[in-house]
């Protein structure tokens, strides 16, 4: 199912420029998954060397941190939101 | 007097995290959350709002206006309290709850700008309200404020000289609206041309450390000044992070997630010495950061 991708502008020059993305994907990891196979660039950034979601990273399911939901198994639904926010400081409140 | 307390902050060896230095190699902490306000943004939100008032820019009825990821607007937010003025911030969303229940505590207006644009965001906000209404708000703009630097360059530099009796070799600062690092590094070549300064800025435009900036995507300070840095290094998150918590565990130094990236770069440069006195400044206390689990597990 398709998902959209909000992109923060410290990372849009990898994904040239945009800031949005549609990602098709079942769970949120499956669509970071396509994300970073679109712009393999990004890949480093959001993840670490062993393949987890950096621990200053945030993903939100429309409002939701996906840490609180079910993390990169959260399930996803035709055309839910998900933002990547750096937590300087903290994550929405 | 709250302001009078501003400055004179403590500098202290750091005994623990440095070892296997050499061993005529020193490496001093200037501990910026001894300030009234808990950070070293006290500094420069003193000197800046000093000016206003003395300027004669601030005139009855306006308020103060600018962006801040945090610091800065608690600093301004304190010292406005205490001086009957009013502050109106621009912060992004993102902040952390502590942040914010600080400013509201000191009655300051907070104005949340999109997470996703980060400081630039706030910064980009700020200048909108100024622009749309400049009799209601004087925007102080701690970005382009001469009075930033200039507050580092008349009591950090002076503090880090006096406690090192001048035996400072080496400066290491994180690089955020720029001015402790450029108006500190100005005095210290102002006593010694020889000193070493160097600059310390994230490893990449996403990263986790709060207050700094990664200058090659980010809207540059005007106050920045390249010539003044002998050398660059790039912190990366993680090995921040980990700092910060080493900082904690072993030096009983509970200081925030940029003291983190000051340090591990400041023992970086120390590693590659014989002999040397080095001196970075930790901007403010780990307290701040308490609600981030991903900090403090």
């Amino acid at each position: 199912m398709s998902v959209t991708f909000r992109i923060p502008t410290a990372l849009r020059p990898y994904t040239e420029g945009l800031a949005t993305v549609q990602v098709d994907g079942e769970t949120a990891g499956a669509a970071l998954t396509s994300l970073t196979a679109a712009y393999p660039t990004l890949a480093r950034h959001l993840r670490t060397e062993t393949g987890e979601l950096r621990s200053f990273v945030n993903v939100y399911l429309n409002d939701e941190d996906i840490r609180a939901l079910g993390r990169e198994s959260t399930p996803l639904r035709q055309g839910d939101t998900l933002t990547i926010v750096p937590s300087i400081a903290g994550g929405a409140s | 007097m709250l302001t009078a307390r501003i400055g004179n902050t403590p500098l202290v060896r750091l005994r623990r995290v440095t070892e296997g230095l050499a061993p005529r190699v020193q490496v001093w902490a200037k501990l910026e959350s001894f300030n009234p306000g808990g950070s070293v943004k006290d500094r420069a939100a003193f000197a800046i709002i000093r000016d206003a008032e003395t300027s004669g820019r601030l005139r009855p009825g306006m308020r103060l206006l600018d962006s801040s990821s945090g610091n800065t607007g608690i600093a301004y937010g304190m010292i406005a309290a205490a001086r009957g003025l009013h502050l109106t911030l621009c912060l992004p969303a993102n902040a952390n709850v502590e942040r914010k229940k600080i400013l509201r505590a000191y009655g300051v207006e907070i104005v949340e700008t999109d997470p996703l644009e980060g400081s630039d965001g706030a910064i980009r906000q700020a200048r909108a309200m100024a622009a749309a209404t400049p009799e209601r708000y004087l925007y102080l703009d701690q970005y382009s404020n001469p009075c930033n630097w200039m507050a580092h360059l008349h009591s950090t530099a002076p503090e880090i000289w006096r406690d090192t009796q001048g035996a400072v070799t080496h400066w290491v600062a994180g690089l955020g609206t720029t001015g402790t690092f450029v108006g500190t590094t100005r005095g210290l070549k102002g006593y010694n041309p020889d000193i070493h300064c160097v600059a310390v800025q994230p490893d990449a435009p996403f990263h986790g450390l709060e207050g700094l900036k990664f200058l090659e995507t980010s809207i540059i300070p005007p106050i920045w000044d390249p010539s003044v840095a002998d050398a660059h290094m790039a912190a990366p998150t993680e090995a921040s992070i980990t700092m910060m918590r080493r900082l904690a565990r072993e030096e009983g130094l509970l200081a925030g997630v940029s003291s983190g990236a000051a340090v591990w770069a400041a023992l970086k440069l120390a590693a590659g010495l014989e002999q040397g006195v080095v001196v970075t400044l930790l901007p403010d206390s780990g307290e701040r950061y308490l609600s981030e689990s991903h900090l403090w597990p």
